[in-house]
């Protein structure tokens, strides 16, 4: 086994099995130790300049990384007029540089603000700095290897499709320079680290919160829905059992 | 009619002494972890004054509560898409400052400083930093500050009041202050509930209160923002929002909350009342001057007949109508009509009523005497046709308790003189006079109606002021599993320990 297939075959399988596992489990089974640990109550001002342009950053970056895994030929075809392909460069790039400048000020915040220190774990900061490297060589990417949206539809879109389809094919990485190599291997370090770290808040972003009604109102104990007491009968039934009862209409979970 | 029950609340002013014993049981109880030191689920404030957190009724800032727009009610603190795209970064979340930095004293240095010249002092330390810290704002910081220009001339309850009212309130020989104990009032319509993107706060259908689910809270902290008492907290150290949960464990084995059950000067009342569910919509959404009668109509007679059978259909048991029909807090809000939830402009329509309180005559001093601008025989009768010189003013009042209507308020003020004169009468002179009797038909009530109140205000027993509902917690068991596979059963599984997660 060489180092190839080590980090962009058996790694990514690795990283993919531990996301995929270890999330559902966290979820599942401490869902307490899941939360965006916000930290604005503690600061505020650098947090807006930090987390606003990084969180919108990454997630038009993210966006665009997706659109061309999924859609290359679309792409392609985009890219074949010159001027669309300079005008999606600059945005990616700008929108880097941008992300770039909100991981950097959130950094700062995170190591120098006291209160925010005071909050800090380790996984906190190794998640700044995993970041920090994968928007680095991004840029080292775009930069010195134009142009990235040209070349990634007959690279990465087959790599990631080889991973996620179960047919690796490593070798279409192997031969790419250092920075574009440790931008690919620090993307499956992100997916492995995922579930250990605040990066799970990520798959509970809530959405739902666009349709789901207004007010929450929960029945507790259901059984005094499902089973009126008649007004004759004592206030604490002594013979009867309730679950008799209840099992006529599915149970204490029945539908209210 | 979807009749529901409520444990609710009345907080009596007038009784209210200040000693803060509500608000130290409850932090022995529920706040003393880490994270939550500088929470006060229970406060009590000085009012007029800019209370806790530092001016919290300032919703242009805090954007807390519902507002109508175009007939419409709506978050003033988001729409459903902003509060998507607000969770990177929430404008109107209160920063620690507003509250304050909780702190402790370094006492260790009395034992472990070194000889010198001068006495060790225990100085005060950041609970969040371990730094020593400069304090500029702590618990009650305010306390007693009545008239100050730091505090009361901020309260945002002066809106409306004439300014040389407020001069008056400011002279040192013409302070009136009160105290306002708050808790969260476990709405009727909660914005909180509203704001929480990840559905984590709901509202307890069987006795309303509200609660956040701890694992479902993912910390947008938009409940702190969206809540116009703020009486949400954010926990800083395990990510997750906290809140006052009426002690519901004491609720259900039949205690009433800590801070009722330790008021020394026993000015809480607590009870279920009744209520239309099908009229929440409408009893919100009312016109700003109708919001008190809205939410009042909303309120359901335990006594009537259609009302018991309605809640019965809806599975209310006869312990709990019983329960609703013995409510001091339905005696005091529908029945006696005396007391209000505090600013019902906020549309969220708390169900923790307020007697608003009385306050001395306006007087000045003049030549070493205290001089009262109304005539000093039968005071009493003179303020009770002159309420607009008591000292507290009626629209601050009224803004507190009433969305700035004067009329609300007037009647109960009137109603709590009369009390008082007709009490005073009988006790001190024996009997009553014609115009004693006057003031009391002119307050709208009768004597029999002024000696309830004044039981149920000055001698009532435990069991009076606090009517809990049996929650049969002996039979929760029962109702979700066999008796004999859950005794089987308890003890197997694991509970996570709420600390933060990575």
């Amino acid at each position: 086994m060489n180092w190839n297939i080590l980090l962009f075959q058996v790694f990514p399988y690795v990283a993919l099995a531990l996301l995929i596992i270890v999330s559902f489990q966290r979820m599942r089974g401490k869902p307490f130790s899941v939360s965006s640990l916000s930290s604005q109550l503690l600061e505020r001002k650098l947090l807006y300049f930090g987390s606003v342009p990084f969180h919108w950053g990454v997630l038009f970056i993210l966006l665009g990384h997706l659109l061309a895994l999924l859609l290359p030929q679309g792409l392609l075809l985009w890219n074949a007029v010159p001027m669309r392909l300079f005008v999606l460069e600059i945005t990616g790039l700008a929108l880097a540089l941008w992300t770039l400048g909100g991981l950097l000020v959130l950094l700062y915040r995170r190591l120098s603000n006291r209160r925010i220190l005071a909050v800090t774990r380790p996984t906190d900061v190794i998640v700044l700095l995993l970041l920090l490297v994968s928007i680095l060589t991004g840029i080292l990417t775009a930069v010195m290897y134009r142009y990235g949206s040209f070349w990634f539809p007959s690279v990465f879109t087959p790599y990631l499709w080889s991973i996620f389809t179960l047919r690796p094919r490593p070798e279409l990485v192997a031969d790419l320079p250092f920075w574009i190599q440790l931008h690919v291997f620090n993307f499956w370090l992100l997916l492995a680290v995922f579930p250990f770290t605040r990066l799970i808040h990520i798959i509970t972003v809530p959405l739902g919160y666009l349709w789901r009604p207004w007010q929450l109102v929960i029945w507790v104990r259901k059984h005094r829905r499902l089973q009126p007491i008649p007004p004759a009968a004592p206030p604490y039934p002594t013979s009867a059992k309730p679950q008799a009862a209840l099992q006529d209409k599915g149970g204490a979970y029945g539908s209210d | 009619m979807n009749v529901r029950a409520h444990v609710s609340m009345t907080f009596h002013l007038d009784k209210c002494i200040g000693c803060h014993t509500c608000s130290v049981a409850c932090k022995n109880l529920w706040t003393d972890r880490k994270g939550t030191e500088y929470m006060w689920w229970n406060n009590v404030e000085t009012r007029p004054g800019t209370g806790y957190p530092t001016g919290w009724e300032d919703q242009e800032r805090f954007k807390g509560g519902w507002e109508k727009k175009n007939g419409q009610l709506e978050l003033r603190l988001h729409s459903r898409a902003r509060g998507l795209t607000n969770l990177f970064y929430n404008p109107a979340l209160p920063e620690l400052d507003d509250y304050y930095e909780p702190f402790t004293f370094d006492y260790q240095h009395l034992f472990s400083a070194p000889e010198g010249d001068d006495q060790p002092v225990a100085r005060p330390v950041s609970m969040i930093t371990g730094e020593p810290l400069n304090l500029e704002a702590g618990p009650n910081w305010d306390d007693d500050l009545g008239g100050s220009n730091l505090y009361a001339q901020n309260d945002p309850n002066w809106a409306g009041v004439a300014p040389e009212i407020q001069a008056q309130m400011a002279e040192i020989e013409r302070v009136a202050f009160n105290y306002m104990p708050r808790i969260c009032n476990h709405c009727l319509n909660p914005a909180c509930v509203a704001a929480c993107p990840s559905g984590a706060i709901y509202k307890r259908a069987e006795d309303g209160v509200v609660l956040v689910n701890e694992n479902k809270c993912k910390g947008w902290r938009m409940c702190v923002a969206a809540c116009p008492y703020k009486k949400v907290y954010y926990n800083w150290a395990t990510g997750k929002s906290e809140k006052c949960i009426l002690c519901f464990p004491r609720l259900e084995t039949g205690q009433a909350p800590a801070c009722f059950h330790s008021c020394v000067g026993r000015i809480r009342y607590l009870g279920a009342i009744l209520y239309d569910a099908d009229r929440i919509a409408t009893a919100a959404n009312a016109e700003t001057q109708e919001l008190v009668q809205a939410q009042l109509d909303a309120i359901l007679d335990p006594f009537d007949p259609q009302v018991i059978a309605a809640a019965r259909a809806n599975g209310l048991g006869e312990d709990w109508i019983k329960a609703a029909q013995a409510s001091p807090v339905y005696k005091f809000v529908k029945v006696w009509k005396l007391a209000l939830p505090l600013h019902p402009e906020y549309r969220t329509m708390a169900m923790l009523f307020y007697i608003p309180p009385l306050s001395p005559i306006v007087s000045s001093i003049e030549e070493g005497l205290v001089r009262l601008e109304l005539p000093p025989e039968k005071v009493d009768f003179e303020l009770f046709n002159h309420l607009e010189k008591a000292r507290l003013p009626l629209e601050y009042l009224a803004n507190l308790f009433a969305a700035g209507n004067v009329e609300v308020i007037k009647p109960i003020l009137r109603k709590l003189l009369a009390v008082r004169i007709y009490k005073r009468r009988q006790s001190v002179e024996g009997s009553i006079d014609p115009a004693t009797l006057k003031i009391v038909e002119a307050a709208g009530t009768t004597p029999e109606e002024i000696e309830a109140i004044y039981q149920l205000t000055t001698k009532p027993t435990l069991q009076e002021r606090f009517v809990v509902p049996p929650y049969h917690r002996e039979m929760a068991t029962e109702v979700w599993n066999d008796p004999l596979a859950h005794k089987g059963e308890t003890g197997v599984g694991f509970i996570e320990l709420p600390v933060r997660g990575d």
